[in-house]
């Protein structure tokens, strides 16, 4: 109960601070933590996907779309008089999304490593495609006019929520079953997990929090074009996920603010040459991590093995799963 | 009739560009049981480097079908030449690893070439140099076909034979397949497998080199991002052929470009690069191992 | 008397073939093994002992044939049904979910025996009641199981971490934790010593009373399979050969001859 209570302390107090930060922080600032909050929903969504179950997925940006372009026109149409709704409209979206993660991963999943990723690739693709042949969608124009939704406080409580379920969930009974499929899927099916299942739940939870992240950036942005969920930003995730460590929630996290944060760093620098910049230093992260550290930076341990001897003692005798 | 002519050369020219890159894709996955993401920007590589030597020399003026080959020859040196050092530095350190972090590491690769590709050559189109343009149009009837398309086919043919010859009839060619059929078991027959690897990267590449000159020369608009289509294309055409076969790498890729270019011109132009997608995923689910590809048994 | 025949049953293969194109693995292979017993199933290298091993599991299909167990088919059922026919086995090369713990890889099995109440995306995540109560069950029970097997002290251990001796044994138990009552394990012994064997042994025949268990075992090692099992078939090239007690297939000619080669029983 204490442990749920945490969580809620959390949400409790990301409201407080969104009523408040306008007076410490200034807007450029802000859009960053902003941004870090989106992409933090969207890397370890991604991590349940690639990380726990080893479902290698590189076209997780096509979900982040539909949840964005959904978000859109749910906003903009049927719940355009009613901006308190938004958390229904992200809810929805974030369904929707799952929905399409269900009907990719389906036929997807009886492949395995490169084929599989080469097709979520592929569906990724073609999801940018069909989007950006929608004319009611703005085509390649991009949407325009959707409302500003997202603040710091609905940010973050999806943050908040999307961390909750994931750390609760692989760190249960559900969250053993990812690993043992990524561990190892003949034995783990020989040991009675519904493997194909396993597999679908993770794309399903994966594609409805990457939906989330998406109706919360559109909303932040106010502006879509399908030019934003290209391969780049698959890749992005991946990096964040590789980056952070596969499996580890803690590791994607960070990863996370990291990046968000270097981006901003070397926009400067890109304004001044004009070259994406940012793009040559993620991929030469990307090699060196799976050369020098193949297992990203924190592996799969998360936050809690590095705290001082007591608190991990006491977690540990309560739900030992991760330790080494 | 004269447009279904026009879109079959056109298709056939495509596919063979395709076949050019996806042998590489093939001879790769086959050593390596790995899909080389960086393989279409090698092939951009050799736009780049076709058109930059062209310009040295100074070919762009007149057309020389000596300067095409000497263009043509360097580009695929030059390509082999990146395509051994991506192997030896990124690759082979990750021999031991999950095959999920070469895999990583490719797609790594491929991002790094093509944005470091626009820091070098500029994020906008350049035009690659007329190093040979055939004069006029051959008319038969009331089609006009482009001499030039013939030409490029042909020399494509030429390479793909050359590749053929060079697998199935050297030394080198038997310790490539016998390396694909078995690293430990090679290496075990003395086979030193790491020069194997090496070598067929750089054939690889030459060949995705050689694909770069001959779209410049075709389609004489190149860009640093140019190579990630093509790359993801030829891929999808290795897997319609079956992977790890050559002929299935050609098959495929004719196969695919005749598709693309037919639905393009008589149906659906936006949708080009989802049928190549919607394809794979087709084929992926219906008949896994393509259409001459080996069964595989997974070993428990 | 048929109904009593079916009770006493608790594997019945039929008439099983294995074709992996041109190659038949397995030929005709009739099986019935007896509640409770230790079942020895040996051949030389490539006979198809581990190939009936995953058609038993359902990691393949058999080309034709019939395969019940406690009197229910189990062909066409994917290998994690078959895990809830009361059937599991163990892998000749462990395949330990390695970089989980001791503990976590029995309590996978225990997750998804066939008694287990299912536990789905919602109650892992709120964690309710009855959620923490089967979790605390299942841990007594994967504690209690590694306590048998002497592994209980290392349970906290990255599987990947435990000596090779100790892995084939938590290869048993993540088996026996499924709730199966016939086990199949692919050679068990193998890799370990004359002591490790024996030790594992004694185990394997304390686990079948205590459990209640039917064991099928696939084993190279004719002294140790001689020793232990009740009944003993011999495959050869995917054909079965002989079958019979201890005594009767160490004398059996074909057998010898499949071992030795002809004419080596002189």
């Amino acid at each position: 109960m204490s442990r749920l209570l945490a969580w809620v302390l959390a949400l409790v107090f990301v409201w407080i601070v969104n009523n408040q930060i306008h007076h410490f922080i200034d807007p450029y600032i802000l859009s960053i933590v902003i941004f870090a909050g989106i992409n933090i929903i969207f890397a370890t969504s991604l991590n349940l996907i690639s990380g726990f179950t080893g479902q290698f997925s590189m076209g997780h940006a096509g979900f982040m779309a539909i949840g964005a372009y959904v978000s859109a026109l749910l906003s903009t149409s049927f719940f355009a008089s009613f901006p308190q709704l938004f958390f229904v409209v992200i809810f929805l979206s974030g369904c929707i999304a799952a929905v399409f993660g269900y009907i990719v991963a389906l036929p997807s999943l009886r492949l395995r490593g490169d084929y599989l990723a080469i097709v979520t690739l592929g569906f990724g693709e073609i999801i940018r495609v069909i989007i950006l042949n929608i004319n009611s969608l703005g085509g390649a124009r991009g949407m325009t006019d959707i409302p500003p939704l997202s603040s710091f406080g609905w940010v973050y409580t999806g943050v908040v929520a999307a961390l909750f379920m994931l750390w609760r969930l692989t760190r249960s009974s559900q969250g053993r079953a990812f690993l043992a499929v990524r561990e190892d899927e003949i034995a783990a099916s020989s040991m009675g997990v519904p493997t194909t299942h396993v597999k679908l739940q993770a794309f399903v939870i994966g594609a409805f929090l990457a939906g989330v992240a998406g109706s919360l950036f559109a909303h932040y942005l106010s502006y879509l074009n399908p030019q934003t969920f290209d391969l780049n930003k698959s890749f992005e995730a991946i990096i964040m996920v590789v980056l952070g460590g596969m499996g580890s929630i803690s590791g994607s996290v960070i990863a996370a603010v990291f990046l968000t944060v270097i981006r901003e760093l070397l926009r400067p620098l890109q304004d001044m040459i004009g070259i994406d910049l940012r793009m040559i230093l993620y991929s030469l992260l990307l090699i060196l991590v799976m050369i020098l550290r193949p297992k990203g930076l924190l592996g799969t341990k998360e936050w809690i093995d590095f705290v001082p001897r007591w608190p991990k003692k006491v977690l540990r005798q309560r739900r030992p799963l991760h330790e080494g | 009739m004269t447009e279904f002519i026009q879109h079959l050369i056109n298709g056939l020219s495509v596919g063979s560009m395709y076949a050019l890159i996806a042998i590489g894709y093939t001879l790769v996955f086959g050593v390596l049981q790995l899909i080389n993401f960086a393989h279409g920007e090698i092939f951009m590589l050799g736009a780049f480097v076709g058109m930059y030597s062209a310009l040295f020399f100074g070919f762009g003026q007149t057309s020389s079908l000596l300067g095409l080959f000497l263009v043509l020859t360097l580009s695929m040196l030059v390509c082999a030449g990146v395509g051994y050092v991506i192997e030896r530095f990124a690759y082979r350190p990750l021999r031991k690893a999950p095959r999920i972090n070469v895999l990583i590491t490719a797609v790594g690769v491929s991002m790094f070439l093509q944005f470091t590709g626009q820091l070098f050559f500029g994020s906008d189109p350049k035009f690659f140099p007329q190093i040979y343009s055939p004069a006029g149009y051959w008319s038969v009837g009331s089609v006009q076909l482009n001499p030039l398309q013939f030409f490029v086919l042909g020399i494509s043919l030429c390479l793909m034979m050359a590749l053929h010859r060079l697998v199935f009839h050297t030394r080198m060619g038997r310790a490539m397949r016998a390396v694909s059929f078995n690293h430990d078991l090679a290496s075990l027959m003395g086979i030193p497998t790491n020069r194997v690897i090496s070598y067929t990267f750089m054939v690889g590449s030459a060949l995705a080199g050689a694909a770069g000159v001959l779209v410049g020369l075709t389609y004489p608009k190149i860009e640093p991002l140019m190579g990630v289509m093509p790359g993801l294309k030829a891929f999808v055409a290795v897997v319609l052929g079956g992977v790890g076969s050559i002929l299935g790498a050609v098959v495929g890729s004719l196969i695919l470009g005749l598709a693309e270019e037919f639905v393009v011109g008589y149906w659906a132009p936006t949708y080009r690069d989802a049928l190549s997608f919607g394809i794979l995923i087709l084929i992926l689910l219906i008949k896994p191992r393509g259409l001459f590809g080996k069964i595989q048994i997974e070993k428990v | 008397m048929s109904l009593f025949f079916q009770e006493s049953v608790a594997l019945k293969v039929e008439k099983l073939t294995m074709q992996f194109g041109w190659f038949k693995a397995l030929t005709d292979v009739s099986l019935s093994i007896k509640k409770n017993n230790i079942f020895g199933l040996i051949g030389p290298n490539g006979a198809g002992k581990t190939t009936l091993f995953n058609l038993l599991t359902g990691v393949y299909q058999p080309t034709s044939g019939s395969v019940e167990a406690f009197g229910k088919t189990l062909l066409g059922l994917k290998p994690h049904e078959i895990t809830r026919r009361f059937v599991a086995r163990t892998f000749q090369n462990i395949r330990l979910f390695k970089e989980l713990s001791v503990l976590d890889n029995v309590l996978i099995s225990l997750d998804h025996s066939s008694t287990s109440k299912y536990r789905g995306i919602l109650s892992s995540m709120m964690q309710f009641k009855s959620y923490r109560k089967t979790e605390r069950l299942h841990r007594d029970r994967a504690n209690h199981l590694l306590e048998i097997f002497n592994l209980h002290h290392r349970r906290h251990r990255r599987a990947c971490d435990l000596p090779y001796g100790d892995q084939r044994k938590l290869e048993i138990v993540r088996a026996l934790a499924t709730g199966a009552k016939l086990l199949l394990l692919d050679e068990p012994a193998a890799g370990l010593n004359i002591k490790e064997t024996q030790e594992l042994m004694c185990m394997v025949q304390l686990i079948r009373d205590q459990f209640d268990l039917t064991i099928l075992l696939i084993e190279h090692d004719m002294k140790l399979v001689m020793g232990v099992c009740e009944r003993i078939a011999v495959l050869d090239y995917g054909c079965h050969i002989a079958e019979g007690t201890p005594l009767e297939i160490q004398k059996n000619e074909r057998v010898i001859e499949a071992y030795l080669g002809k004419g080596a029983h002189a």
